[in-house]
């Protein structure tokens, strides 16, 4: 089963490592992705360590729910990350070989 | 008492540790090559994969470190949850793909894959190993602390069997035994941790108004070393007492006696509107040569409890205060620097840096990444139920917030106290393998192989690596035994800091700054890990915790360097590239056709 099943002890691992199914291109549009995705991840933490930091009281506002700003706002950064890094996988779910590699490859052109 | 001996956990603890050895005897049939010790010949699937990261991430600072900081200060312990998960953010999609692309072994080969310096194996090897060590304290404190209560052994001893068990598993199989340790143990926890926060929605708020609940407690040290509760000897026979459990409600919403059970949004929205008990501690040294603590009942609004910074004994109670402009408020400085090194530290440590090179391509880096936030972030919001649970199960001990979690499942009954515990135990076993590992890998490649130039054979290698996982083992032991009173989560901060300092800056300006030399990195390298090491040896909470001084008198104005050492690693490292440009660049070294010293 992918992901669970261990790969035969037999198979070469050179001083390189395995082949690679992602050419440059593909890896140099991944790590663009990825910093654009890091980013809008900074701005929203920045503003919880910031507002925790200036303006603590902000945290103490019940907006929804019968929960406070913090703890909602401290649960949706865990919950976003998790969202960013499917979207991710999202984003980088062509390879060389794999079926949407045209399409991938065409786009970074 | 809050603890009895307990033959089922005792039977469940050594069925862990049987297990446990059991896998790693097994994985030794199968790993010869250096490939296989170190890397598991990236071979490990990625679903594994993720799920040992969260194995070897949720270390005891985690699980026992974060409960006891919820359920003593409330929402301040969240912050680390935040932080410890934020850093993943970093670790997936800025250095995941490209680590696994540029290196082999160890994060030194990713940091020297287009420079072959020594200088740079040498000062990232030091690095490892620095971090390693300082990650390392605070698990086998962890382990003192879990088998103290639970074995009625002795501290060291529980040092003392973590040591053994951790270097039997890392030198039988290396790092396939250590990987299925770690999925093993990330496994049990993320089961575990949800089963008993399920058990802990559907018992529900009660209210407890007897007296034994409120009153105030005292234990005092004679000069003698005998420890007295309440004024009597501490014990069960005649004559003597113990300490009663704390840990309740003291009002519900709408005079409630009792809740049923709630929802995950209902239990946090009536805890918000309820009164809590929290605990304030004041030790007073007598006379007598005594020191007398006392531990008074302090009845809190729930709302107060959900709020960070309100707690006056929590790191973080000054983030409320109102100071004028004029003066700095260095608490609010200490909780920046401490949130930027948990952000940038996960993807600076060596143990999770490592993991990268298990598996065989960048989608499997990139795809058990995923895995790990998924199950890691899991974690993270539970340990906010686990903490308010073991606030108000009744059953907290008010003088070791470490065992918060496994007396949380003590109050729902024996078995789950034992499996807890067990598990507690594995995580500190999953989490110091992985440090071992990446500490031998650091010694084996970087230093032996590629710094002193000796040449060894594969077989040499792996013999080598093992005599090294014996060493670190031992080192690991001595300071476990020797940092005994540090609090667990504290010490992981440090770690974070120092990793940050030391590891990010070369790691993000390689990847995308062009005019990196050999001399910036190594550099940065030094001077962060240098300065940040410094800085946390000259701070208050170490003149307080460690020196026993008075916290005012220390050299620096904040304990948590990151705000300053982080950035300062980004500063060297342009500067020194800069000033180094004809010499040091990758173009430049591969234009000259020669390896680089």
């Amino acid at each position: 089963m992918a992901g669970l099943d261990h790969f035969s002890s037999s198979a070469p691992v050179n001083d390189k490592g395995p082949a690679d199914d992602e050419t440059e291109e593909i890896s140099a549009r991944n790590a663009r992705n990825g910093v654009i995705l890091f980013l809008m991840y900074v701005v929203v933490y920045s503003t919880y360590v910031g507002l925790n930091a200036f303006k603590p009281t902000v945290m103490d506002t019940v907006p929804l729910l019968g929960v406070n700003l913090a703890v909602l706002y401290g649960v949706g950064l865990i919950v976003l990350a998790l969202v960013l890094a499917l979207v991710y996988a999202w984003l980088c779910r062509s390879t060389r070989n794999g079926p949407s590699a045209a399409d991938g490859q065409e786009q970074s052109r | 008492m809050i603890y009895d001996a307990s033959p089922v956990a005792v039977g469940v603890f050594l069925l862990f540790v049987v297990i446990t050895l059991a896998l790693s005897f097994y994985f030794a049939r199968k790993t010869k090559s250096a490939a296989g010790y170190f890397a598991a010949g990236g071979e490990i699937p990625w679903f594994v994969n993720g799920v040992a990261f969260a194995g070897d991430y949720l270390s005891a600072a985690s699980f026992l470190g974060i409960c006891g900081m919820i359920a003593f200060y409330g929402y301040d312990g969240f912050l680390y949850s935040i932080g410890y998960l934020a850093g993943w953010v970093v670790a997936l999609l800025v250095i995941a793909e490209p680590l696994k692309r540029m290196g082999r072994f160890t994060f030194a080969d990713a940091l020297d894959s287009r420079f072959h310096s020594r200088g740079i194996k040498l000062s990232a090897a030091i690095s490892t190993l620095v971090v390693s060590i300082f990650y390392l304290i605070p698990q086998m404190v962890g382990a003192g602390a879990l088998i103290k209560p639970l074995l009625g052994f002795p501290h060291y001893a529980g040092v003392l069997l973590v040591g053994v068990v951790v270097v039997l598993i890392v030198v039988t199989a290396g790092m396939v035994s250590t990987t299925y340790v770690q999925f093993m143990k990330g496994s049990l926890l993320l089961i575990f941790t949800a089963v008993l926060v399920v058990m802990i929605l559907y018992r529900g708020l009660h209210v407890d108004e007897s007296p034994r609940a409120s009153n105030e407690q005292t234990v005092t040290i004679t000069a003698s070393g005998e420890k007295l509760v309440n004024g009597l000897p501490q014990g069960t026979g005649e004559g003597q007492t113990d300490l009663r459990p704390v840990g309740h409600v003291s009002r519900l919403p709408d005079d409630m006696k009792e809740t049923g059970p709630l929802g995950p949004i209902e239990f946090l929205s009536v805890l918000q509107k309820s009164e809590v008990v929290l605990w304030s501690s004041k030790t007073e040294h007598n006379e007598d040569g005594s020191s007398t603590t006392t531990y008074t009942p302090v009845p809190t609004s729930g709302a107060d409890v959900l709020q960070p910074g309100t707690h006056p004994k929590s790191k973080f109670a000054g983030l409320r205060s109102d100071q004028s402009i004029s003066k700095i408020n260095w608490s609010k400085i200490n909780f920046l620097s401490l949130m930027l090194a948990l952000f940038c530290g996960t993807a600076s440590l060596p143990h999770i840096l490592i993991r990268y090179y298990t598996v065989k391509d960048q989608a499997s880096a990139r795809k058990s990444t995923i895995v790990g936030i998924g199950t890691i972030g899991f974690f993270y919001v539970l340990t906010l139920y686990l903490g308010l649970g073991a606030m108000t199960s009744g059953q907290l001990d008010i003088t070791n917030s470490n065992m918060a979690a496994p007396l949380l499942a003590k109050s729902f009954n024996e078995w789950l106290f034992a499996i807890i515990s067990a598990i507690a135990f594995t995580t500190v076993l999953g989490t110091v393998s992985g440090l071992i590992i990446a500490a031998t890998g650091a010694v084996v490649h970087d230093l032996i192989t590629s710094f002193f130039r000796v040449k060894l054979t594969d077989h040499e290698k792996v013999r080598v690596g093992k005599w090294a996982a014996g060493v670190v083992g031992v080192i690991a032991i001595i300071l476990g035994i020797l940092f005994e009173k540090m609090n667990v989560n504290f010490l992981v901060g440090w770690a974070f800091s120092v990793a940050a300092s030391a590891n990010l800056p070369s790691l993000v300006m390689l990847l995308f700054w062009k005019r990196t030399t050999k001399q910036g990195i190594t550099a940065a390298i030094v001077v962060g890990m240098v300065s940040s090491l410094s800085w946390i040896l000259l701070s208050g909470d170490t003149y307080s915790a460690v020196y026993g001084l008075p916290a005012d008198q220390a050299f620096v104005p904040f304990s948590q360097p990151g705000i300053v050492t982080i950035p300062l690693g980004f500063i060297v490292l342009i500067v020194i590239s800069l000033f180094t440009q004809r010499t040091g660049t990758a173009e430049v070294i591969a234009k000259a056709g020669q390896p680089v010293t």
